[in-house]
This record gives C-alpha cells, sequence and structure tokens, in this order.
C-alpha cells in the first residue's frame, strides 16, 4: 500500500459484503415467500422482506464504491486522501444510519415508521428503492458530500488521471441524480418520470463510469499494461455509456403516461445500451491478453474478467431482452425485470466491488496476493456465486416467459395469481440456486479470514 | 488505425457526446412536460386522490403490486384494477378491509391495514385516478 489513508477503505469493504451476506438473507425468506406464501406472515411480510433486501443491495454496493474510491484514489493523485477523519467519520454516521433504518423496517408497521419520521412534512418514502425516510434521505445527502469533498480535494490537488476524472465524475452524478428522490409530486405520471432519474440515470447511466473507472485500475495494477491504452479504452466506454443510457432512459417511459414518441427514442438507444457493456468485455480481454505481467492475485483478474462478461451478459443481454417496445409491451413488470435485475446487478456491481476487495484487502495486510490455497477457495466463490446467479437468472426468465404468455399474450389470459401458481417449479428451483449462492459468499468471505491461528499452529512445530 | 484514434479524440467524444444528449434528454423531457395535460389525467387529481397517493406510499404497497407494471412482482398489477374490478370502487374498498389478519395458510396475502372507511375512500380514488393515465393501451389486457 502506497498511502497510509487508503486503509481507510477497509472498514466500508467489510461493512458492504456484511451488509451483503443480509440481503442475500433476506432474498431467501423472500424466494420462500414465493412458494409458501405465508412463510413468515404476518410478523416479515414479503413488502418488508424485499425493501430490506434491495435496499440493503444499494447500500451495500455503496459502501463497497466509497471503499473502492478511498483506495484508489489516494494512489491514483499521489497523495494522502484529504481530510481522512472525515472519511473515517462518515463510515460510522453511514452504517449507524443504514442499520438504524433496516431496524425501522423490520420492528414496526411501515406507516408507523412513517408517522415517527415526519414523512408528512416531505413525503418521500413508498416509492421502489426509495422506501428510505426522509431523514435518511438527507443523511445520504450528508455522506455523500462529506465523500464528495474528501475525494474530490485529493483529485483536484493531486495527479488528474483519467481513471480519477472518470470516477468523481460517477460520483458527483450518483450524490446530483438522487437530489430527485425528494421530489414526489401528487401527478403519478411526473412522479414516475423524475423516479426514474434516480433509478435509472444511477444503474444505466453514472455507476456505470464508476464501474469502468474501478475495473481499469484493477487491470492496470494486475496487467501493467500501458495507461495510455487503457485510459482510451476507458473514454470509448464512458462515452458509449452517456451517449446510449442517456436517451435510453426511455425504455422506462413507454407506459407511464407519456408521450407515445418516447417508445421510439427509448426502442432506439437503449438497444444500444449493450454497446458499451461489450466493448467493457473486449476491453478486460484485450488487456489481459496484452499483460505484461502475471500479477501474483489470480483470483483478481478472474473477478476482473468475470464482471466484464457477466456484466456485457446481465445488463446487455439481458436488458436487451425486453428493452424493445413491441416486446415489452407484453413482457413489462413480469418475472422477466426480475431476471435482468438479479443478473444486471451481480454481474456488473456486485462483482465489481468483489474485484476490488478481492485486489485491495490483501496488499492492505502487506502482501500482493493471498496464499495459493485461499486462492483457490476464493475461485471456488466466485464460481459457486456466478453459476448460481447464472441459475438464478434462467430460473426467473423461465418463470417470466410463461408468465408473459399466459398472463399477457394468449387469448384466453388468466389471472395474476392463477399464473403465479403455475410456475412454483421455477422458483423452487430459483431458491435451491439462491442457496448456492450463499455457501459462495460464505466461502469468499472465509477466504480473507486471517490465517493467524493457523500460523500459531504451526510455529511450535517449525521451532 | 490505432494511432488514428487517438485518446484525445476519445475525450472528447466523451464530453461532446454526453452534452449533445444532456441537452436533447433535456429537450425532450421539456416537451413531454408540454404534452402531459392530455395524458395524465390531471383533471382527476383531488385533495381525496393526492391522500390516496400518500397511502398507497406510507403503506408501502409498490413492495408486492406493481402500478403501470412498475414495483414489486408478488402480487397482481394495481394500474388497471379499477377497471378489472368493474369500475366499482366498492369492490376495491371491500377487498382491502377483509384481508385475513394472519393471512392465508400456505398461501400470499394481503396484510391487514386495518383503514377507515375515508382512508379507503381516498386509496380506491388513487386507484381510480390511476386507471384514467394514458398508457398507451398497456397492460393488454384486464388480468395486467
Amino acid at each position: 500500500m502506497e498511502y497510509q489513508t487508503q486503509a481507510i477503505a477497509k472498514p466500508y469493504f467489510i461493512a458492504a459484503i456484511g451488509l451483503f451476506v443480509a440481503q442475500v438473507i433476506f432474498g431467501l425468506i423472500m424466494g420462500l415467500q414465493y412458494v409458501i406464501g405465508d412463510f413468515l406472515f404476518p410478523e416479515i411480510p414479503f413488502n418488508i422482506a424485499r425493501m430490506v433486501h434491495t435496499n440493503l443491495l444499494i447500500v451495500w454496493l455503496l459502501f463497497g464504491f466509497m471503499g473502492a474510491a478511498y483506495y484508489l484514489v489516494p494512489e491514483e493523485s499521489g497523495r494522502e486522501l484529504h481530510a481522512p477523519w472525515l472519511a473515517k467519520l462518515m463510515f460510522w454516521v453511514f452504517l449507524i444510519a443504514g442499520a438504524l433504518t433496516v431496524v425501522g423496517y423490520l420492528a414496526m408497521p411501515y406507516a408507523r415508521l412513517a408517522e415517527l419520521t415526519g414523512n408528512h412534512i416531505l413525503p418521500t418514502m413508498g416509492r421502489e428503492f426509495l422506501e428510505q425516510p426522509t431523514i435518511t434521505k438527507v443523511g445520504i445527502v450528508v455522506v455523500a458530500l462529506a465523500f464528495l469533498y474528501s475525494v474530490g480535494m485529493t483529485v483536484l490537488s493531486g495527479r488528474k488521471t483519467v481513471i480519477n476524472t472518470v470516477l468523481l465524475t460517477g460520483l458527483v452524478g450518483l450524490a446530483l441524480m438522487f437530489l430527485f428522490a425528494f421530489y414526489n409530486p401528487d401527478n403519478l405520471a411526473k412522479d414516475k418520470y423524475y423516479w426514474w432519474w434516480v433509478v435509472h440515470l444511477w444503474v444505466e447511466g453514472v455507476w456505470e463510469l464508476i464501474l469502468a473507472a474501478i475495473l481499469a485500475f484493477v487491470l492496470i495494477k494486475t496487467t501493467g499494461v500501458d495507461r495510455e491504452v487503457i485510459e482510451k479504452w476507458v473514454y470509448v466506454i464512458v462515452a458509449m455509456v452517456l451517449i446510449s443510457g442517456l436517451i435510453g432512459t426511455g425504455h422506462h417511459y413507454y407506459w407511464i403516461g407519456v408521450p407515445a414518441y418516447w417508445q421510439w427514442w427509448g426502442s432506439i438507444f437503449s438497444a444500444l445500451e449493450p454497446i458499451p457493456f461489450f466493448l467493457l468485455t473486449l476491453f478486460a480481454f484485450n488487456t489481459v491478453n496484452r499483460r505484461r505481467r502475471d500479477h501474483p492475485n489470480k483470483a483478481t483478474v478472474l473477478w476482473a474478467m468475470g464482471t466484464a462478461v457477466m456484466a456485457f451478459l446481465g445488463a446487455g443481454v439481458w436488458g436487451f431482452m425486453h428493452t424493445l417496445a413491441p416486446v415489452n409491451y407484453y413482457t413489462h413488470g413480469t418475472q422477466l425485470t426480475a431476471a435482468h435485475g438479479h443478473m444486471a446487478f451481480y454481474g456488473a456491481y456486485a462483482m465489481v466491488v468483489m474485484t476490488i476487495i478481492s485486489y485491495a484487502v490483501p496488499i492492505m495486510r502487506g502482501q500482493e496476493a493471498k496464499s495459493n490455497r485461499l486462492q483457490v477457495m476464493e475461485m471456488w466463490s466466485f464460481w459457486l456465486m456466478t453459476v448460481s446467479m447464472v441459475f438464478i437468472t434462467l430460473f426467473l426468465t423461465g418463470a417470466g416467459i410463461v408468465q408473459t404468455y399466459l398472463q399477457r399474450y394468449t387469448d384466453t389470459a388468466q389471472p395474476f395469481m392463477v399464473v403465479q401458481d403455475k410456475v412454483a417449479l421455477f422458483y423452487w428451483m430459483r431458491e435451491v440456486s439462491g442457496l448456492i449462492f450463499l455457501v459462495g459468499l460464505i466461502l469468499f468471505i472465509a477466504s480473507f479470514w486471517p490465517e493467524r491461528v493457523r500460523q500459531e499452529q504451526l510455529e511450535p512445530q517449525a521451532a | 488505425m490505432r494511432e488514428m484514434f487517438t485518446k484525445s479524440m476519445a475525450r472528447n467524444i466523451y464530453y461532446g457526446g454526453s452534452v449533445f444528449f444532456i441537452l436533447l434528454f433535456l429537450a425532450l423531457t421539456f416537451d413531454t412536460h408540454r404534452a402531459w395535460p392530455e395524458r395524465d389525467n390531471r383533471q382527476a387529481i383531488t385533495e381525496q386522490v393526492a391522500e390516496g397517493k400518500r397511502l398507497w406510499e406510507e403503506n408501502n404497497c409498490i413492495g408486492c403490486h406493481t402500478l403501470l407494471g412498475e414495483g414489486a412482482y408478488f402480487a397482481p398489477e394495481l394500474g388497471n384494477v379499477y377497471k378489472r374490478f368493474g369500475e366499482n370502487t366498492e369492490a376495491i374498498k371491500i377487498f382491502i378491509r377483509t384481508r385475513p389478519v394472519e393471512g392465508i395458510p400456505g398461501r400470499r396475502s394481503m396484510p391487514q391495514f386495518n383503514f377507515t372507511d375515508a382512508q379507503l375512500d381516498a386509496l380506491a380514488a388513487f386507484l381510480k385516478y390511476v386507471s384514467g393515465i394514458n398508457t398507451e393501451n398497456w397492460p393488454p389486457n384486464i388480468q395486467g
């Protein structure tokens, strides 16, 4: 580790993975509720479990992104982090605010939480992914501003690399677009239109800049390929992200009360959205093929290439599958959306966070890479999680195709719940895949568990 | 060929492309605002409908249902529920009011929210307003 302040990333990474475990457990609860409808009812109704599942995802990815930024920005800027005390303080603020929010979700009815936190003063709650009490949203803004201050000052007063600039643009965009979470008009069409400015412009916009920057950083470090070449790739990728993704927002606007021309804009531009992901895959493979060194951390290189491939499949291919308006007319809001959501979030964002953790944590412990045994364990966790996520996606896709046909496409459309019963087998198989995913995640954690105990056991023998 | 496409060209595409498409997006947004009064059923938004939307939000209905296709996929679409229930707000109110407190053994069930009559009226009014938004004939049929 070149700079002391890079170590600030460590608690962020630990919190990220801890919350990831909780997210997966709640995912398993929901998966069971899909087939055993009264499981944990009325103590943890589905809507609560779902809110915890998706909110934990967002929070742990944000922890991961912040950790990544605190790790790579000092190294890229060639200086220590500005105001490291603020970064340490904000870790606790964010963790406690996040924990209190989740406890609030679980401890009381949601309406009571809304009442307690004064939602009537500035109503922002109860919209998908933005369920947090308004006060938590204000907290997120405070944390984001403090974070941007530390990172921004470091970048501005240090070496300005393309990775730094793109990362900072992505992070500023992230904070800026979140402000639309505070706009909640009574007019549902307007509400939905601007709600997507947070949701779409995050995951199909600025987050992709963060993804590209983190991946480029890890690839530079592990392959030793010339920065000039990598930076050109990064510019082309992020250019395509915004060229396709901004107007691509239109693919969410087909059926929510906006003019019909959005069907054309949305279809054409969102059909281009797989391009940056395809370029990302080309970029990763090209860079690894032209490597000038064989980095001892083989697991990290596997994560980096895996991220590129899975992001292309999950976000690119599975997104394209239902993005054209005539197709989406039948598939909108079915299990196909859930299938796409799972593989896209895992492939693009969960995996890139695990990539940087895989790279940075051994270095924080003073070694370039983990022992071979632990790397093998980590690679097992990669394959278990990735393959089980592919199967989760395939089973949900199966459920989604049957649902689309029976409930939407056929001349004798059947009611929602009748169709849900018919696809139960897919849900059962998805749940089994989910259990395997959890095993993979536990193995990932185990591969990072400090080896101290083993060394102490070995020492007497050596003596 | 590789040398002809330089890093600064890539950078210019990034900045130029972003600015151009941000402006285009804003222009389309401006036009959407212009077109909304004809499409978004705003004349139906009363105090009661606004109250219904608040109740919809503060009970996290989107955590199970979809509304115009967005939300969770655990329970039926409600954008057209007013039409599915025979354009009868009373039927919607009865359904919500009669959910069993302890659920239905082995089945999915909507929680019992203990709404007052005025709250049920507001929720039904909100769902009726939503069904009047011009959604380009989505969903494809009454099942949502």
